[in-house]
């Protein structure tokens, strides 16, 4: 087992425990914070998997500011510090058995494709990413169109959260 | 060298925990954070994807840029319902919001 | 090549042919010494942190037309050493219904948000943690864990007080972290990397602060409001949060949060040198000696700090509604238009000699400056006409 797998392991098993913690904690700030865990987890993924833009991107956007807008919403919206009543609704079980029965039936696919226990191959020497990254982001044959509609929803997710959640008095 | 399958399996886990969360819990804010969970599952198989074939090609990268600012939207305009629900109901459990269910 | 040369790759192959000869496995000790490496750069930033303390009280004496720290040891300099063994033997307290771990999670949180960011900080030419083509986005990461370290102290401590001022530094520092990410695309624009050495390498004939003047303040601004120094400390206004997010630590805990943000300040000092004014570099003196290098880069960082420093201790404070109102009309689309002035700019004038490249961004900066502030002269104009109107034909009744 090479270091890098070992390094895999000890992250994937922070990231699923962490995940485990998000769906299961009864304070909603704690299910917050592990949620901050397990992206800090994931973008070690990302590291890991070479792709150093992702990885700093998912630290800025989903710690910096959705993890964030999270806390500020579970603050904003109980009338007290305690949890009180069930955290989860009555027929839990079901859900659990759907939820792995999604990932058995994933797992299942998968393993029938035949790229499934493929390695990966050397990055080439000099290979930059980023460079690469954003000429897809805006060349025309690319990802322009797309890149354009995402600013767009942007924008428009902005101003529609802004007006509903601004109190009308 | 770390095979793919790893990934791909990591990710279909983190994305069945995020499900299970969805599914279960009562309150809305949480239902949002299973919800990061399945999408963070998907962009490790974009990223992984993009990884294991031709690096040259950055479509991998690219959408996950693009599953970011979608998530962006989703949480700020989902917290912002929430937060509106909360002051109209005085509630943030979902099934207390059952106005259109007589 | 010489010790003085690359003095830590030398060291680093010194180190690593004593384990290797020890019989250890070759990637273990390069993993132990790159480890020793981390725990030498951390025990020298606490050891400059520890005389950042001693710095800034006798500046801010200086500023207030007092001494400063004189008693302990020469000019004061034993001072802080005595702070810290005061800071330490104090009672260790947890409020009662605090939780736990967040609370004390918060502080080292805290600290590591600054340590981490020297990861990337070079200090010289062949000196630096390592050379992430992110860099200049890894500063905005590790700004994003500050973030988060704050909220966890006001909401772990179980005080209101503590909470509101939690509240009020993050919602200041996520709102101008725009203007600051903003301001860091313009050096993005001008080297065409995100790298930091090669950012300091493309400002060789002239550093980016003459071609972006503007940049370099709107950056100074968005980082002290970072840094939640006055004029943007309404997280720990006294007299009204009584000391804002930290006020339920006590000994240690405090001192984490008061030397991480003394650091976080000399921090971002080194940065605005780096981005802005050439970091290292100086006529060539960094080429002589990496030492030398460093020297300048600390010098440099120095003179931002005490430009924070000045600001913080010179300026009135401001209510925090002036403030966000301040950073969303004013700050963030003054920097969305900079940095479309300069991309266009930058596009226009690259096939341009050098000379009319720097002559045509510098004015193109003063010319969007000098219209910000003509919209922001008349925009406060009709608001003080708006508020002094009727108090003026109040007065008139009595």
């Amino acid at each position: 087992m090479t270091a890098q797998q070992i390094i895999f392991l000890i992250v994937a098993a922070f990231v699923l425990g962490s995940g485990v913690m998000v769906v299961t904690a009864r304070n909603l700030v704690h299910a917050a914070l592990w949620l901050v865990s397990t992206l800090f987890g994931v973008a070690v993924i990302y590291a890991l998997l070479n792709a150093n833009f992702i990885a700093v991107v998912q630290v800025v956007v989903y710690i910096g500011a959705i993890a964030i807008l999270f806390i500020f919403a579970v603050m904003l919206t109980r009338r007290d510090m305690r949890d009180s009543g069930p955290q989860m609704n009555s027929n839990w079980w079901l859900g659990a058995l759907v939820a792995a029965l999604v990932f058995v039936g994933l797992v299942f696919l998968l393993q029938g494709w035949s790229g499934f226990t493929g390695t990966a191959a050397d990055l080439p020497s000099g290979f930059e990413p980023i460079s690469l990254l954003g000429e897809a982001l805006v060349s025309p044959e690319a990802y322009v169109l797309p890149f354009e509609v995402a600013s767009v929803l942007l924008l428009a997710a902005l101003v529609g959260a802004v007006y509903v959640a601004f109190n009308k008095k | 060298m770390i095979p793919q399958s790893w990934y791909l399996i990591l990710a279909a886990a983190l994305f069945g925990i995020g499900m299970f969360g969805v599914l279960t819990r009562r309150n809305m804010i949480a239902i949002l954070l299973g919800v990061e969970l399945m999408l963070n599952a998907v962009n490790i198989n974009l990223v992984s994807f993009w990884r294991y074939s031709d690096v040259l090609n950055m479509s991998g990268q690219v959408f996950s840029v693009i599953v970011f600012a979608v998530t962006a939207a989703e949480v700020s305009v989902g917290l912002a319902l929430v937060i509106s629900a909360y002051r109209r109901r005085n509630t943030v459990i979902a099934n207390d919001l059952d106005m259109l269910k007589f | 090549m010489s010790f003085w040369n690359d003095p830590l790759k030398v060291a680093a192959d010194w180190l690593e042919g004593i384990f290797t000869g020890w019989g250890m496995d070759a990637v273990l000790a390069h993993v132990l010494v790159a480890f020793l490496g981390v725990l030498l750069l951390i025990i020298i930033l606490m050891v400059v942190d520890i005389f950042l303390v001693w710095i800034e009280r006798k500046v801010v004496a200086r500023f207030q037309d007092r001494l400063g720290p004189n008693r302990v040891g020469p000019f004061g300099l034993i001072q802080p050493f005595a702070d810290i063994i005061k800071l330490i033997i104090k009672e260790d307290t947890t409020p009662g219904n605090a939780d736990k771990v967040v609370y004390n999670l918060a502080p080292i949180l805290s600290m590591m948000s600054v340590l981490i960011l020297w990861a990337v900080v070079p200090l010289a030419p062949v000196m630096l943690g390592t050379d992430l083509n992110v860099g200049v986005l890894f500063l905005v990461a590790a700004g994003a864990i500050g973030t988060l370290a704050i909220i966890m102290g006001g909401w772990g401590s179980n005080n209101k007080f503590a909470m509101i001022g939690g509240f009020r530094q993050v919602a200041v520092m996520v709102s101008f972290e725009i203007p600051m990410l903003t301001m860091l695309m313009i050096p993005v624009i001008f080297s065409g990397s995100m790298n930091m050495n090669a950012i300091i390498a493309a400002q060789n004939p002239i550093p980016f602060w003459v071609l972006s003047p503007l940049g370099a303040l709107i950056f100074l601004i968005a980082a002290i409001a970072e840094l939640g120094r006055a004029p943007f400390d309404l997280a720990e206004g006294e007299s009204e949060l009584v000391s804002g997010f930290n006020i339920e630590y006590s000994g240690m805990k405090f001192g984490m949060f008061y030397a991480g943000e003394l650091l976080h300040a000399f921090t971002f000092g080194g940065f605005w040198a780096i981005l802005f004014f050439g970091g290292y570099r100086f006529f060539g003196l960094e080429q002589v000696s990496p030492f030398l290098a460093i020297l300048i880069l600390v010098i440099k960082a120095m003179l931002g700090y005490w430009v924070i420093m000045w600001v913080k201790y010179t300026m009135m404070r401001i209510r925090i509604d002036q403030m966000l109102a301040f950073n969303w009309k004013f700050l963030t689309p003054l920097a969305f238009a900079l940095l479309l002035v300069t991309a266009l700019m930058n596009a226009l004038l690259s096939p341009a000699p050098t000379w009319l490249y720097a002559l045509g961004m510098f004015l193109a900066n003063v010319v969007t400056g000098w219209i910000a502030l003509e919209i922001a002269r008349s925009a406060t104009k009709q608001e003080r006409d708006r508020i002094e109107g009727p108090t003026k034909t109040a007065e008139a009744h009595h």
